[in-house]
């Protein structure tokens, strides 16, 4: 076990870090005199932190599913997302799931431990600029179900901090 | 401060004071990180190991707060307390590690952490195409840390790796060195 701040300060530093990459790869492609368009930026940084998120989540399942018996279908597998996974990586459980039975959950966090100790001034702004932190974290639920066998896309929002809600649709299931 | 006295104010915080988390995540995360960057990088290892160092400067500039708030450290009286300090209590809080402090230069101005375990190079393997055994500082991020940590606190400082066992070295060391004590100066982009 190590202290949690390390993963904290590592999931705080990894959003200007994945800003300041997109920056230069972009410059370092296309040559010093580009202008970075803010759109494209911001799309590289998503993908960027989604990508990351991706491969986390799989190691994830890889690591932490072995030894629990198999799944028996779809809404056993987000349990395991909302409950083991969650506490795993952000040391609480998904507060409230929700779902329309045709392959849509929703999962809400009241307290997102990434934005526990985030705060703004003006709460507009606060919420524009905790939106790519909430990147990675969708990586990883993407990730987590995709090493389970489920393709999703997975959207995720926040009206007032320090909740969050991450939508997740299933494409197909295996089951 | 004596350095036993470190040592188990260091055992004591970890106990009572740390929130803990699975260190598989943080390895994980961690090296599924650098693996993004090498791509990025097209294995410009030079350059991978130029990004974790300045992104463990950010964060050293962020962790030495939570390091003052859960230790109660007081200030140390010279570059040797210092040392034990960041073995026994810095690396002891965050990654329950204890570095070994050795190698002291004649002016007592460089030390080196010599590193038995790590746990960010937990079941690592470097990739295997000749060059990231000679080239790749794959915990780098740690000297950013300490840089970024140690400049809150006045202290300038270069940190690099000097061995690494996942290049094939006997051991990890990391040598340290104060260039000076900064005075209280006004950050140079502030009005």
């Amino acid at each position: 076990f190590l202290n949690s701040s390390c993963f904290d300060l590592l999931l705080i530093e990894m959003v200007p870090f994945a800003y300041r990459l997109a920056q230069q790869l972009t410059v370092e492609r296309s040559g010093a005199n580009t202008q970075v368009d803010d759109e494209e930026q911001r799309e590289a940084v998503f993908r960027r932190l989604d990508a990351l998120g991706y491969r986390v989540g799989q190691g994830l399942v890889e690591r932490f599913s072995r030894d629990r018996p198999r799944f028996t279908d779809t809404l056993d597998m987000i349990k395991f997302l909302c409950k083991d996974i969650w506490i795993l990586v952000f040391r609480k459980q998904i507060d409230n799931l929700k779902t329309n039975h045709r392959g849509v959950y929703v999962l809400t966090d009241h307290s997102f431990r990434p934005f526990a100790r985030m705060s703004m001034s003006s709460p507009s702004e606060a919420l524009a600029r905790v939106q790519p932190f909430l990147w990675f974290p969708c990586g990883i639920i993407r990730g987590v179900l995709a090493g389970m066998g489920i393709e999703a896309t997975v959207q995720a929002e926040t009206v007032e901090l320090p909740g969050a809600t991450f939508q997740i649709k299933t494409v197909t299931t295996n089951i | 401060m004596a350095s036993n006295k470190a040592a188990r104010d260091g055992e004591k915080i970890w106990k009572t004071n740390v929130d803990k988390v699975n260190a598989e995540l943080v390895t994980l995360t961690y090296g599924t990180m650098v693996a993004q960057l090498c791509s990025d990088f097209n294995h410009k290892y030079g350059e991978v190991n130029q990004q974790l160092d300045k992104m463990g400067y950010n964060i050293g500039m962020r962790l030495i707060e939570d390091f003052f708030a859960k230790s109660g450290v007081q200030r140390c009286g010279n570059l040797r307390e210092t040392a034990e300090t960041i073995s026994k209590i810095g690396f002891k809080m965050f990654l329950n590690i204890t570095p070994t402090v050795s190698n002291w230069s004649a002016d007592n101005k460089s030390f080196s952490l010599i590193f038995d375990e790590n746990p960010l190079a937990d079941c690592v393997e470097l990739p295997n195409d000749g060059r990231a055994q000679d080239e790749l500082w794959f915990s780098n991020i740690f000297c950013g840390i300490l840089r970024g940590a140690l400049e809150m606190v006045q202290m300038q400082v270069e940190a690099h790796y000097v061995a690494d066992v996942l290049r094939g070295d006997e051991t990890t060391e990391m040598r340290i060195t104060l260039l000076r004590y900064m005075e209280d100066e006004m950050p140079p982009d502030d009005e």
